[in-house]
């Protein structure tokens, strides 16, 4: 029996084989992120949509213009398990067994750091998206195929102690600030990042506590920050827990002037969950909803995909797409020395505006969204147009 | 007093995570991985009656119950009942079986994926403030904990007053003595795997309320259940259910009082104390 599954399968292998050299040219793209583990639920939403919605429209257009003629994406995708160690395993495959001719940058952080030496080793460009710390400028001098397009730590928490500030100039909020993060690299480094900022700007960090990855009883959390009587409150959350703060702090009453939370507030499913309740509340990321690109780009995620993307990195990660295409088609060849090199010199038009890497990092990006009447529009950004003014949050 | 509260509504979610397992190895001596992924399709099925249906998440309770007691059943008759036939001793029907559920753990999460898509769940239902002693706490968990606390009384009195409560736990007790005073094990067994899938899949179904959930979660309410049976002797249910409270009201104690990074640091203490000085736990027998 086992046997003959073997040969079943040996023989539709080969079939696939001579099938596919039939075929006109191809360009072979692999990724790598989680589709199970802790950082899925995240990907599902921000990466595999993006790349499923490009390969498919580069596809139906008859594929990337190369000099050779036009060549169809074939997408190799694997299953990083949230483990960075598979992660490393899965671009080495890709690389040396696939033979890919690029490779998707992977999603989170953690990552894209750990990825990056395979990366560099292999030559392949490496367009990070989901990645956002203060190390950008040690990594891309030491690695010369990175680039970064999302932020840094630093900028994300400035930005949110600027709105604070503004808000308590209008006389809205007072000095105290409630502060909590998940104990992980991306918390602790915001938190960290964030402590000397709002101290510079003159808030007093009233509460100030971690809890750990996972935790989605937040209740004790939630009523210790009302206690310490606050007239902001900041979370450097990951998904599970912005759902779990937002819901605690709507039954506690936590009725701050100014809620923020961090990833995945900008998530339709947050909107879904909590409907109109969450008007007002601050959130990391945003984009500018309103331009035609932008609306172009929901329509078809939406067609295609049937859920609409979020409100931050998705089109993020859409543009490092587009990116990598037009740059593909401009060199003509899959030469990937000279892709890095085209990424390097050029500007790229995408969907979240024109895209130029200055030292291999991307300066103009959203900091800060709020929600708005039932859209997530981006209230900070450094350097990109459209940013709506902040108001303030009236109640639960 | 809040903490107190909050620590007893946590013990009842900790309750609902572990009950069905502490049914599954305690008597059908399965220590079933798979339970996590169990309890997250108990979830799935809760979040697609609301949304889908437009029905109360816990009216799923009763077909979830039920599709889960027969697909345990099925599981243990043709997937687990060979592996309790061929195995020679106790430790390696414990090898074998965590092996087997550790496949249809994997197994389990792949088919929910392909089902429902790998990202998160999550639904508003009864979130509204319900005080007691003038503090607010979540209507959602209070009837979860509501749910939990009906599930443990029932599960004890049936196990302690029915006949066949006894036989399971002449079963729990000594397998080969149970055996030889009439008691059929493998029936037993199954019967004890199958109503902690149930169990476990309504557990998921009343977390569902106020849980944010996905497809892979499932590990996660696996390893929270093994320290709650192992913590509260294997054996004995009341175990399981004492050992949830204790562990609820450390936890949000320490979260309230200490720092809320040092919740499962301190659950982790609690569980080595346990194993140091009551290895047995703390309902269990000395080994016989």
């Amino acid at each position: 029996m086992v046997r003959h599954l073997v040969s079943t399968f040996a023989a539709i292998a080969v079939a696939a084989a001579i099938g596919g050299g039939a075929h006109a040219a191809e360009i072979k793209i692999g990724a790598s992120a989680p589709k199970t583990g802790p950082l899925a639920g995240g990907a599902a939403v921000t990466h595999w949509p993006n790349i499923r919605l490009w390969v498919h429209q580069v596809n139906a257009r008859g594929g990337l213009k190369l000099k050779s003629g036009k060549a169809k994406i074939k997408l190799i995708e694997y299953d990083d398990r949230t483990n960075p160690g598979e992660a490393i395993k899965a671009i080495q495959r890709l690389a040396t067994q696939d033979k890919v001719d690029f490779i998707v940058a992977p999603f989170g952080t953690g990552f894209n750091l750990a990825t990056a030496p395979i990366f560099a080793r292999y030559g392949y460009p490496q367009l990070a998206v989901s990645a956002i710390s203060d190390k950008i400028e040690t990594l891309t001098k030491r690695y010369p195929n990175i680039f970064f397009m999302l932020g840094s730590t630093t900028t994300f928490a400035g930005a949110v102690a600027d709105i604070l500030s503004e808000l308590r100039k209008k006389g809205v909020i007072g000095n105290r600030v409630a502060m909590v993060n998940v104990a992980d690299a991306f918390g602790i480094e915001l938190a960290n990042a964030a402590r000397p900022i709002f101290k510079k700007a003159g808030f007093e960090i009233v509460y100030d506590n971690s809890y750990p990855l996972g935790t989605q009883d937040l209740s004790p959390v939630v009523k210790a920050a009302k206690a310490a009587k606050p007239d902001a409150f900041v979370a450097w959350s990951y998904p599970p827990d912005t759902f779990a703060l937002t819901e605690q702090a709507k039954i506690a009453g936590l009725d701050v002037k100014a809620f923020y939370t961090a990833v995945a507030t900008c998530f339709p499913a947050y909107a879904a969950k909590f409907g109109k309740s969450i008007e007002g509340n601050l959130g990391a990321g945003g984009i500018n909803p309103d331009t035609p690109e932008m609306k172009a780009y929901f329509a078809a995620h939406k067609k295609f995909i049937g859920k609409s993307p979020d409100y931050w990195a998705s089109a993020v990660t859409y543009a490092s797409l587009q990116i990598l295409e037009q740059a593909i088609e401009g060199v003509g060849t899959t030469d990937r020395k000279a892709v890095i090199a085209y990424i390097k010199k050029n500007t790229f038009k995408t969907v979240i505006g024109d895209v130029t890497y200055k030292n291999q990092n991307s300066e103009k990006f959203w900091t800060v969204g709020q929600w708005q009447n039932g859209v997530f529009y981006g209230v900070r950004s450094t350097g990109r147009p459209g940013a709506k003014p902040v108001k303030v949050k009236q109640g639960w | 007093m809040d903490i107190l509260i909050l620590g007893i509504l946590l013990g009842g979610s900790y309750a609902l995570m572990a009950l069905g397992l502490q049914l599954q190895y305690g008597v059908a001596r399965i220590m079933n991985l798979a339970n996590g992924e169990v309890l997250v399709a108990g979830s799935f099925g809760a979040f697609w009656f609301w949304t889908g249906l437009k029905l109360s998440p816990f009216l799923s309770i009763v077909p979830a119950a039920l599709l889960a007691f027969a697909a345990n059943w099925l599981v243990y008759r043709y997937v687990l009942r060979p592996l309790v036939r061929r195995a020679k001793s106790h430790g390696q029907l414990e090898v074998d079986s965590i092996l087997a559920t550790f496949g249809m753990s994997f197994i389990l999460v792949g088919v929910m994926i392909a089902v429902f898509g790998g990202e998160y769940f999550s639904y508003s239902y009864l979130a509204r403030p319900f005080e007691i002693f003038g503090q607010p706490y979540g209507l959602n968990r209070i009837v979860a904990f509501g749910g939990s606390a009906v599930l443990c009384i029932v599960l004890a009195l049936w196990l302690t007053r029915s006949r066949t409560g006894l036989a399971l736990r002449g079963v729990a007790v000594n397998p080969t003595a149970a055996g030889l005073v009439g008691i059929d094990v493998l029936k037993a067994s199954a019967l004890a795997f199958a109503l902690g899938g149930a169990v476990t899949a309504t557990g998921g179904a009343l977390l569902s309320a106020f849980l944010t959930f996905d497809a892979s979660l499932g590990v996660i309410f696996t390893m929270k259940a093994l320290i709650i049976i192992i913590f509260g002797g294997v054996s004995d249910i009341r175990g399981a259910i004492v050992a949830s409270f204790i562990l609820g009201i450390v936890e949000s104690a320490v979260a309230r009082l200490i720092d809320p990074g040092l919740t499962l640091a301190a659950a982790y203490i609690l569980f080595i104390a346990v194993l140091l000085w009551r290895p047995q736990g703390l309902f269990g027998r000395k080994s016989a």
